[in-house]
């Protein structure tokens, strides 16, 4: 079982990260992971964009070209990924930050004012874990449990404030229904 | 082992010190820049030097000068930087001082582009510097494996006392994967021949790529070309992946040699008997194993992100013994699993 | 009987291949004398530049490397980072150090690299055949100067000393001659000097010593030490340019 997840956004939302997380996620579970930045021709606007595979076996390529899970987290990022996305595949939008929908049929979308509910919820910067909350929840991939041991992992023991924000932003999305 | 979460750069650099190296020289240029930051931290804690030098010829040189003294040494750059290198290096070569130096490839050519690019395993193989000598050339093709091939580079070099070149690319330097650092050991081998002080106890010890004299030249030469034999007869790698009944093989080595291998694993899917050799050394050139990956194929596709550079080794390894196809990209382009797969099915169905 | 002259001990009993008249041997050998005198060929590592001298690594009997053209202090950079406690000195020539290795020497002084270079000066190109060096003198005749060097067309000399001693790095910058005996005395002083700095961790140190070449300016060597005088020492003048600590933080540390 190989997921291949591609998370897009402006430089700044944390796109990186997120990503950072959901690969740390995979290592926790003792799974084969990749993490790769923004890297190729597709580079370019200010658009910052990551590519995440988790997966039973080796990883061969660890460029996602074709994702499973489409994180966007502005309008011109789904513009450019939306039709790259496997049939059958999950796109989680910020609704907050992308006024524009998914035409695809064949295709799951959410869409969840990530950016809002941040602020709502005094979790500045929060909104990419929020999203990623989201995900969880749809496909599965990350247990929260899962993802509380890759937080405490990734965010240092004396920034515990940090983490705690984290668990909660999760939470968040996963229990967003709309 | 504790597995952790790694950039290729990084990872490379904290495999360095454990591998026992104890100076790094450098200059900073994108994408392998984080190797010097993380050495300029490290060193602080692990004890070693580090410096940034005033030029990438002066990082080379500084090399060669903590070469001299039996010291494991190192430098890093990308793809410009590295040509500016090559002067020094040839020195190294001469003098048969043992180093490493890594090259995170970029496109180019001049300036070029600071995306992955395999557009200098020409420079690499054939021709950096001048003069008759070879480099060793490891291509791994993950982040562990960066972290193993320091290692192997260090202790081949000091034994045949030559450079070592390990030769990535800015996908690989810049992607995290989970590395574990196994318990090195870092192989001791004497070093009779240093310019580390005499201490009044033996003769002085002369560092030197100068002979005036042809007949001494010559000599020297040739003792370099009897150990890159050993060399070749020895130390060739690569991996052999689903090769045994394959009637297409995919050749590729680095980063293009994963996005090879997902096509691989498509046409397989689709019921196409894809291999892929992926050469780990690209000098020693793993012929052997070429061979024996290719045995049953009809058609070998090499896949580089450059404009064919490998392609001429491979026809040389089979000795033109069947079509080799060439396809790749180049500027910065990383080719798509799907874009090799289409060369698979091109071939795959023609007998 | 006692002994009033004999070869230095770390000055190897071997023919120089130096043209007749020329001042290295004499250069060589007081670094010879103020390596024995210091009784640290043991802990010393010299290198060679390109030019003349390339092939020194035979005459010094301590540890040598020969280093690619211009890059010595390069080279001397790497040996001392990883071994402190030796003694490392370059010995270059000006094409070396002024033109070809311009950015490594001036570097290697700003960073205060605890090394001794030995500058020899004598206005040309000796070993490719007297072409113009960046310290050929203006109206001086060389293989590619035969109207004289012009300094609308090939602009003017580097004086290294004057330029090093403005950089904190830089420990020691004196210029000292070859031409006579009081100034040869001055020189092994100098240079003497330039070892003990080294030893005392206090920087980046020069002695460039004005020297000649008899064979390419078409000289007799006695013409040649008259020109040294007449010619050189007026356009670069002799004396301590800075003689201090880059370092002086250090010395109160070790008091």
């Amino acid at each position: 079982m190989t997921h291949d997840i591609l998370l897009a956004g402006f430089g700044g939302q944390g796109i990186l990260f997120a990503g950072k997380i959901l690969a740390y996620s995979g290592l926790m579970d003792n799974k084969e992971v990749s993490w790769l930045p923004s890297y190729g021709p597709e580079m370019r606007g200010g658009t910052c964009n990551c590519s995440v595979c988790i997966s039973d076996n080796e990883v061969a390529s660890p460029l996602v070209n074709e994702p499973e899970i489409l994180i966007a987290m502005n309008t011109p990022s789904l513009e450019k990924f939306v039709n790259s996305v496997k049939a059958g595949g999950t796109i989680v939008v910020d609704s907050t930050m992308v006024d524009a929908t998914v035409e695809r049929t064949d295709v799951n979308t959410y869409y969840i004012p990530a950016t809002q509910l941040a602020t709502d919820n005094d979790l500045p910067g929060g909104a990419n874990i929020i999203l990623l909350g989201k995900v969880f929840k749809e496909t599965g991939i990350v247990s929260a449990e899962t993802f509380k041991k890759a937080i405490e992992k990734v965010v240092p023991a004396k920034k515990a404030a940090l983490a705690a924000n984290n668990l909660k932003a999760v939470q968040i999305g996963m229990d967003y229904n709309g | 082992m504790e597995r952790n979460l790694m950039k290729g750069n990084e990872a490379l650099a904290e495999a360095a010190i454990r591998a026992g190296c104890k100076c790094f020289f450098g200059y900073p240029i994108t994408p392998q820049t984080e190797i010097s930051a993380y050495l300029a931290k490290r060193f602080k804690q692990a004890g070693g030097v580090f410096l940034q030098a005033e030029s990438e010829i002066a990082a080379i040189n500084m090399v060669l000068g903590a070469a001299s003294t039996g010291v494991r040494a190192m430098t890093s750059s990308s793809s410009p930087g590295i040509s500016l290198k090559s002067e020094g290096i040839s020195y190294i070569a001469g003098s048969d001082l043992p180093c490493v130096i890594i090259n995170v490839q970029r496109g180019g050519p001049g300036l070029g582009g600071i995306q992955p690019s395999q557009a200098d395993y020409w420079q690499a193989t054939k021709a950096l510097g001048h003069g008759d000598f070879h480099l060793l050339v490891f291509a791994p093709n993950s982040v562990q494996e960066m972290v193993d091939t320091v290692t192997k580079a260090f202790d081949l070099a000091d034994e045949y006392r030559m450079p070592a070149m390990i030769l990535a690319d800015g996908l690989l330097g810049q992607m995290m994967e989970p590395v574990t650092f196994p318990e090195v050991t870092a192989k001791e081998i004497e070093k009779p021949w240093a310019a580390n002080g005499h201490g009044n106890k033996r003769e002085h010890n002369i560092i030197n790529s100068l002979f005036l004299q042809p007949d001494v030249l010559e000599k020297s030469v040739k003792d370099r070309f009897e150990r890159y034999a050993e060399i070749k007869e020895k130390h060739s790698d690569a991996e052999l992946y689903m090769t045994e009944d394959a009637e297409v093989v995919v050749t590729a080595y680095g980063a293009t040699a994963r996005v090879a291998k997902a096509a691989v694993n498509m046409a397989r899917e689709q019921g196409i008997k894809a291999g892929l050799i992926r050469p780990i050394t690209l000098w020693p050139f793993p012929v052997k194993q070429i061979n024996e990956g290719a045995k049953n194929a009809h058609t070998i596709i090499c896949a580089e992100m450059s404009m064919g550079q490998m392609v001429d080794d491979i026809k040389l390894a089979v000795n033109c013994s069947k079509p080799v196809e060439f396809f790749g990209r180049t500027g910065g382009v990383i080719p798509k699993p799907s874009e090799i797969l289409d060369e698979i099915k091109k071939y795959g169905g023609a007998k | 009987m006692a002994v009033v002259f004999e070869r230095p001990k770390s000055f190897a009993d071997i023919p120089l291949h130096y043209c007749p008249g020329c001042t290295h041997g004499i250069i060589h050998r007081l670094v010879c004398e103020v390596i024995d005198e210091m009784g640290i060929e043991g802990d010393t590592i010299g290198v060679c530049p390109v030019g003349c001298s390339v092939m020194a690594y035979d005459y010094f009997t301590c540890d040598m490397i020969e280093a690619a053209h211009g890059r010595a202090p390069a080279v001397a950079t790497g040996v001392k980072r990883t071994n402190p406690d030796k003694f490392v000195f370059t010995y270059q020539g000006d094409g070396d150090l002024a033109a070809i290795g311009t950015a490594e020497t001036v570097h290697a002084a700003t960073r205060g690299e605890n090394i001794v270079v030995i500058f020899v000066n004598n206005t040309t190109y000796g070993m490719t055949g007297g072409q113009m060096a960046p310290t050929t003198l203006p109206g001086q005749v060389t293989q590619t100067t035969p109207f004289g060097r012009d300094p609308k067309l090939m602009g003017y000399p580097v004086r290294v000393c004057e330029m090093l001693a403005t950089l904190t790095g830089t420990a020691l910058a004196q210029r000292v001659a070859v031409d006579t005996v009081p100034h040869i005395r001055e020189a092994k002083k100098a240079i003497r000097k330039a070892f003990e700095n080294q030893r005392d961790k206090k920087g980046f140190s020069i002695v460039e010593v004005l020297s000649t070449c008899p064979t390419n300016w078409g000289l007799s060597p006695v013409d040649a030490l008259k020109r040294l005088n007449d010619e050189m020492i007026p356009y670069y003048p002799l004396g301590v340019y800075k003689d201090g600590n880059a370092f002086p933080e250090t010395e109160k540390e070790a008091e």
